[in-house]
């Protein structure tokens, strides 16, 4: 990602031309339309989820709308919202990642099996459990990058194959059943809370430590995509790959780096995992790939590469843990569910595409 | 036509444009870039519909509401980007949505008969075995030619059609049209190369800010005149003056023994600060290859490159970059511009680090830079925001420049920089080729039109089989000198 030093002229020009005045006040007028586009969708959906709310509730005997069962939503989402973060830098770069639900599973293994294995406990045990797992996580996506950049292979192959070794080198390792953990290390990232005295006059048990770990990683890689030249080389790259490469722009290193952060956030969507549930399993990731690329997709990021966001794919996992936790609510058998899903899905996708179509027709 | 209004969002593209075609005329379309023909022509092919005014086929109101209702009305569309499919062969394109049937099953010989005779009415020759895509470009118009006969099509329109041909090409080419005008066939020919319209076309009509302006008899309009009405003001002489190369100018660019694996061979060339090279030749000559192994698009397998005077290890466009070359190539949509970004994010795109701080964007650094190229190149967009797409091609080609000129390279390589552009960004884009030289920098531009190359250069290296095969200085180079070496007549 080297290019040269050259002085920008960071000077307005002499005199502020009108022209500039003119154009400085229309790129502010994009800039707010922009905005105002992004939070139309999200009043949209906000007020999508109000009415969903409102009438769920009452369905479900007011069990829904309890602080108790919103935070269980959020912390049912993380490990589908960490997986769709990673996956949303893959997809805009115009790739995919299918290996992340078996990351989840061999990183958790690999985990459980180290921190059973080592002597020391505590905030350590953590952190060295953390780095064996994004050693994991990292080096499988690399694996995955290597044949896509340096022969040009397609992602969809390359991780497949990634997404059926992964699986059975966990499995093998685990020799078919569960890691269960000695350590107790782990309980507070798993089922801990944090500012429980001060959210309890609100009725909330306190946060989930694992929800701020999401939080963390959302709000981390969504200012990495949007104000890092990184964030910048990774749009360039999904919109003309070509174009980008003549720039000077590394190519083959971002699209490395974003596997690399994909399968990072598997290995730390696997520790979550690992910690909530006492032991790496592997089988826990079983579909968790394609749930993550529904979140993205829901979130209005292209599968063509090129557009996309970390909060509209932070909504998108929202909305569908939401639904099944809605769904479960209300003693909706799986097969339906499952059903009720795939629809949703295509609704958003197909909603999402008229409004795109609504806004380039004015 | 007539009446034709088509409103796009914000634009009135076409505003009561009317438009009358003969059976068996050759009729130009001309205009600059923006002008509407594109949206004219999408009309009549069915890709979108005219919000008002009426199209009439032989006397008869017509409704195109779809591309199959523009087929079965006898028009004929032939783009720059052809519709082959590239895996087919000449017969299955020839033949593709109307193959002939027995029972179920696909009649290949009714296929390959029905393909022949229309080949045979024109007189080409094609190699019908090979996939589409082995053809050569003028090889694959033939067949797109042939497709829209074998629709019966009575209206053929061509975008650009001489763009990506050669001189011998070209000839043919108009052989072909002269055929399909002697059965009948009306063409709608649009064309930035004026100079090749009173050769093949009847009558030209001008269009300009969605209105036609006038239509001529070819042999009534003089080129002067057609520019005036083109642009709606004289233009000054067509090039502007070249200041002469200062004395003892440095070296800016020099190539010693160049070769790449796309056939560049042996390629020496000096170009000084201030000076202008032109690489002249025959589309497929290998110009594009050696300009792209210089600026690391294609990475040299030998030779050495020095940028003012310092020795340049080109290992990818990043290397040449870093060294002070910027490559504006030939196709800015498939290799300039990322056209869903803004003109902001393109602009900065190649010096996003001089536009960065610990790895986070100033965008305010990056505003005001974009700012001051869209006023310095006269960009029409209504801010930096706007995505590249939107823009007009003389605009897009623009952004392209303004992304190289925020560099400050010392060695610019054009590659076909106006190709496909009106004739006033042309002009633009030559005046700032001049700026540039006062600045010091050095350039290489490779072009496919004759006059632009002469007009344009200090120097004319004439190209061959991918490596430099004469030179001519400023004087000396006339186009026939140019064409003998560059068709081999004379193996310099």
């Amino acid at each position: 990602m080297s290019a040269p030093e050259v002085k920008p002229n960071v000077s307005a020009p002499e005199g502020h031309a009108p022209r500039a005045v003119e154009l400085e006040r229309n790129a502010e007028l994009a800039r707010s339309k922009a905005n105002r586009a992004l939070w139309l969708r999200m009043a949209g959906l906000a007020a999508g989820f109000v009415v969903l709310v409102v009438v769920v509730n009452v369905f479900a005997h007011g069990a829904f709308l309890t602080p108790g069962n919103l935070t269980n939503v959020l912390r049912q989402i993380t490990y589908n919202a960490i997986l769709a973060v990673g996956q949303t830098f893959v997809i805009i770069t115009a790739g995919i990642d299918l290996s992340v639900g078996s990351l989840i599973e061999l990183s958790g293994v690999v985990m459980a099996t180290f921190a059973n294995a080592v002597p020391f406990g505590g905030v350590g045990l953590i952190l060295a459990t953390l780095l064996v797992g994004l050693a994991v996580g990292c080096t499988a996506g690399l694996v995955n990058a290597l044949p896509v950049v340096k022969l040009n292979l397609p992602p969809f192959i390359t991780t497949l194959a990634m997404m059926l070794m992964a699986r059975g080198l966990a499995f093998k390792l685990a020799h078919g059943r569960p890691v269960p953990l000695t350590s107790t290390a782990f309980d507070g990232i798993g089922t801990g809370f944090l500012f429980e005295g001060l959210l309890k006059p609100f009725g909330l048990p306190g946060i989930p430590v694992a929800v701020l770990w999401m939080a963390a990683i959302v709000i981390v890689f969504a200012i990495v995509l949007t104000r890092t030249r990184f964030g910048r080389y990774v749009f360039a790259i999904g919109g003309n790959e070509e174009a980008a490469r003549l720039a000077g722009i590394n190519v083959g290193l971002v699209k490395t780096m974003v596997y690399v952060i994909s399968g990072g956030c598997a290995a730390v969507a696997g520790l979550l995992y690992m910690a909530r549930f006492s032991s790496g399993s592997p089988n826990t990731g079983i579909g968790s790939e394609l749930q993550s690329i529904a979140a993205v997709v829901v979130g209005g990021t292209s599968l063509m590469g090129g557009r996309g966001s970390i909060v509209g794919t932070f909504f998108g996992a929202l909305l569908i843990g939401l639904l099944n936790n809605v769904m479960n609510l209300l003693n909706i058998e799986s097969y339906t569910q499952e059903i009720a899903l795939g629809a949703v899905i295509l609704i958003a996708v197909i909603v999402d595409e008229l409004r795109k179509r609504y806004l380039a027709s004015k | 036509m007539s009446g034709i209004v088509k409103t796009f969002p914000g634009v009135r593209a076409l505003d009561g444009v009317s438009l009358e075609i003969l059976a068996g005329e050759v009729h130009a379309l001309v205009g600059e870039n923006g002008a509407g023909k594109s949206t004219l022509m999408k009309i009549l092919a069915g890709a979108t519909r005219a919000d008002a005014g009426t199209i009439e086929i032989e006397g008869t109101p017509v409704t195109i509401d779809g591309p199959r209702a523009a087929e079965a009305l006898g028009i004929g569309m032939i783009y720059q980007e052809f519709n082959l499919v590239p895996d087919l062969g000449v017969v299955e394109n020839i033949v593709l949505g109307h193959e002939p049937q027995r029972g179920l099953w696909l009649d290949r010989r009714e296929a390959a008969r029905r393909a022949t005779a229309v080949l045979h009415d024109l007189d080409i020759v094609l190699p019908l075995e090979l996939p589409a895509r082995r053809l050569s470009v003028a090889q694959q118009q033939m067949v797109e030619i042939a497709k829209s006969l074998a629709r019966k099509a009575r209206l053929i329109v061509m975008d650009e059609p001489t763009a990506a041909l050669t001189e011998r090409e070209i000839d043919a080419l108009f052989g072909l049209i002269a055929k399909l005008t002697a059965q009948g066939v009306a063409v709608a020919y649009i064309s930035h190369r004026l100079e090749e319209l009173p050769r093949i076309s009847q009558r030209i009509t001008v269009i300009r800010d969605g209105r036609t302006i006038e239509t001529r008899a070819t042999a009534d309009m003089p080129q002067d005149d057609l520019v005036r009405l083109m642009v709606g003001r004289a233009l000054e002489a067509h090039f502007p003056e070249l200041p002469p190369v200062p004395a003892g100018a440095p070296i800016a660019l020099r190539v010693r023994g160049l070769a790449s694996a796309r056939g560049t061979h042996a390629v020496d060339l000096e170009v000084r600060a201030g000076e202008i090279v032109g690489l002249a030749g025959l589309v497929g000559a290998g110009r594009t290859e050696i300009v792209r192994a210089i600026a690391g698009a294609d990475v040299p397998s030998a030779g050495s490159v020095e940028v003012g005077g310092a020795p340049v290890v080109v290992r990818g466009p990043h290397s040449a970059i870093e060294a002070g070359v910027a490559f504006i190539t030939e196709d800015r949509k498939a290799q300039g511009l990322v056209l869903g970004m803004s003109v902001r994010e393109n602009t900065t795109l190649a010096h996003l680090a001089a536009y960065a701080k610990n790895g986070f964007v100033d965008r305010r650094a990056e505003s005001a830079v974009t700012v001051r190229e869209i006023e310095e190149l006269r960009i029409r967009t209504p801010s930096g925001e706007q995505r590249v797409r939107n823009l007009s091609g003389g605009n897009q080609q623009k952004v392209v420049l303004a992304k190289w000129l925020i560099g400050e390279a010392k060695v610019y390589l054009f590659d076909e920089p106006t190709r496909g552009i009106d004739v006033g960004a042309k002009a633009e884009i030559y005046a700032l080729m001049v700026e540039l030289l006062r600045r010091g920098a050095g350039i290489v531009m490779v072009s496919s039109e004759l006059p632009e190359v002469l007009g344009m250069s200090h120097r004319v290296l004439v190209v061959r089989d991918g490596t430099i095969r004469a030179e001519f200085a400023r004087g000396e180079a006339t186009p026939d000198k140019v064409i003998a070496v560059a068709t081999g007549l004379n193996a310099a």
